[in-house]
């Protein structure tokens, strides 16, 4: 019987089923909608290339511009590596431009101003864009200068680190945690009040430096004290107790309700607000988190809260469609989305096809029907080679991707190897509008 | 993970190996397979001496294939923290066993030839 079968034909066989596979792959086209809409995204940072990506793909003849002046590309989930010395500062690196389909038009200039009843974005190099429909996703500020007595430029000596400020800064903080990590001493580390990106990054910098000290022998010399804005140490009850629980394990000790105010990096003091009025720390290692705000244009522009986070300027969108509650043409997607919960890549990857759908549904002069829920992931490193897969909604439930095989409150080896392996490339893809 | 599709899953590989690297890795995957079946076929039997220096390779595999993925993700035996991690150390080391012996049959086949050929040149 088997003799029967041509020996080449079988081969061929095998590889034509193989390459019919392979071809099959994209998937089924959703057919295009036909429009000449103009779309002004403002930022291409995650969200901003992601829905680029997507609806480039879904429309046919639309004209979408990005508006953005930065040349790089930062992954910044990769940051708390970085600043822990287990990447280098190029691995978060790349071009804004290696992301951005061919089709649309990228202005490298910086949005200064939204007129939403004329609908033009007016920028820094004193362009007047129309638009019929406006993406607003700029990303945050960091307002490194609200902390007294800190500047960048100290990055990285005399016991000062802040992983948000980019790469270089994520490289400098490792040259200043490694060192107190081998000389030992008291290590602060911060958070600050206002809304912040992925909530999680603070304790990630915490439990790794907790472990590098560890691997170098040098546990008995660390004073490590975790230094939390409330009274929690994490925004979803169930995962704040679990991490006071690690947090005993591992020696390290909770300090509630401080916020950082001022540093005096001569004498190693920072001084806190705290409801008892004032407080000083002494270090020997801080981490520095400063407060997050919306970009200027948003507020000056009259797109923000007018009651809700008025000293941030978070947009003023609806949180299940994103769509803002008093211009219908406007969203708002990523860091600058004034909802409870969702400063996290895993939270664009989510709000990108919500956008998208009512987006698109608009022009179709329909409703759109997509929903989000307030979903965030967060791999919680918990030490090098475990995490804590913690996903949740805006109800503080977990979420878990993987229910019954992936407890997303325990310390796993899996759930690094799906930060170290996977998460990068989940992101790229959702990057490409593939994910 | 939201909408988990067999798409997303080759776009996120393509991602993690290089789109050229990946696809050169299946092509290499179904090349040794589409071998090892072309060698069954032709011998039209198992030899079981090939298949037991096979089997002797492949706990060299599963070593193989765990130390790789430890390697790339710098980790450890010791960070296993649960039963699931089990079930991967496991399912890699099982992955790699299995590719390891089909390898290693596959190249004895085609290097060693058809049994009985050399009878017959004798």
């Amino acid at each position: 019987m088997i003799d029967d079968i041509d020996r080449r034909s079988f081969l061929g066989l095998g590889l034509g089923a193989f390459a019919a596979t392979a071809a099959s792959l994209p998937e089924a086209a959703v057919a295009q909608v036909r429009t000449n809409a103009r779309i002004v995204i403002i930022g291409a940072g995650a969200a901003g290339t992601a829905l680029a990506n997507r609806l480039v793909g879904r429309l046919d003849g639309a004209a979408i511009t990005l508006v953005d002046p930065r040349a790089q590309h930062l992954y910044q989930p990769g940051l708390t590596l970085v600043a822990a010395g287990l990447k280098p500062a190029d691995y978060v690196v790349s071009e804004t431009t290696d992301w951005l389909p061919s089709g649309v038009t990228l202005v490298t200039e910086r949005a200064e101003g939204v007129d939403p009843v004329r609908k033009t974005v007016r920028t820094s190099g004193g362009q007047t864009l129309d638009y019929d429909f406006l993406i607003l996703a700029p990303g945050l500020v960091l307002d490194h200068d609200a902390i007294e007595g800190f500047s960048l430029d100290m990055v990285g000596q005399n016991g000062i680190g802040a992983l948000y400020a980019g790469p270089e800064y994520a490289a400098k903080t490792w040259q200043a945690a490694s060192a107190f990590a081998e000389n030992g001493g008291r290590g602060l580390f911060t958070r600050p009040a206002t809304e912040m990106k992925c909530a999680g990054a603070p304790l990630k910098h915490t439990f790794l430096i907790d472990d590098r000290a560890r691997r170098a022998g040098n546990a008995s010399k660390m004073d490590m004290v975790y230094v939390s804005n409330n009274d929690s140490l994490f925004g979803v009850p169930i995962v704040s107790e679990k991490v006071r629980m690690v947090f005993g394990d591992r020696g390290i000790t909770p300090v509630y309700s401080h916020v950082l105010k001022a540093i005096d990096a001569g004498r190693k003091i920072a001084t806190f607000t705290t409801p008892d009025g004032d407080a000083e720390l002494d270090y020997d290692y801080i981490h520095v988190i400063p407060p997050q705000r919306a970009p200027d244009f948003v507020r000056q522009s009259g797109l923000s809260w007018a009651d809700r986070w008025v000293d941030q300027g978070w947009a003023e969108v609806d949180k299940s469609t994103l769509r803002h509650l008093r211009y219908d043409t406007i969203f708002a997607v990523g860091d600058v989305a004034g909802v409870p919960k969702g400063k996290t890549a895993a939270s664009v990857k989510w709000q990108v096809p919500v956008v998208e759908d009512h987006l698109v549904a608009a022009i179709e002069g329909r409703e759109g029907t997509e929903t989000y829920n307030g979903y965030t992931s967060c791999p919680l490193i918990t030490r090098i080679g475990r995490a804590m897969l913690v996903e949740f909604d805006y109800n503080n439930n977990l979420v878990p991707s993987f229910p019954g095989i992936i407890a997303p409150l325990e310390e796993l080896w899996i759930s690094w190897l799906m930060k170290e392996v996977a998460l990068k490339a989940t992101y790229n893809a959702m990057l490409r509008g593939r994910a | 993970m939201k909408d988990l599709t067999f798409g997303t899953l080759i776009a996120v590989f393509e991602e993690i190996f290089g789109a050229g690297l990946f696809w050169a890795m299946v092509v290499i995957a179904a090349l040794v397979t589409a071998a090892y079946f072309y060698v069954l076929i032709r011998d039209r039997s198992v030899s079981w001496r090939k298949f037991l220096l096979a089997q002797l390779s492949m706990p060299v595999g599963a070593i193989l294939a765990i130390l790789f993925v430890q390697n790339v993700t710098s980790s450890s035996f010791s960070d296993i923290g649960g039963p699931v991690d089990v079930i991967v150390l496991l399912g890699v080391g099982v992955a790699g066993a299995i590719g390891m012996a089909i390898l290693v049959y596959t190249v004895q086949s085609l290097v060693k030839g058809r049994p009985g050929e050399k009878e017959a040149l004798n």
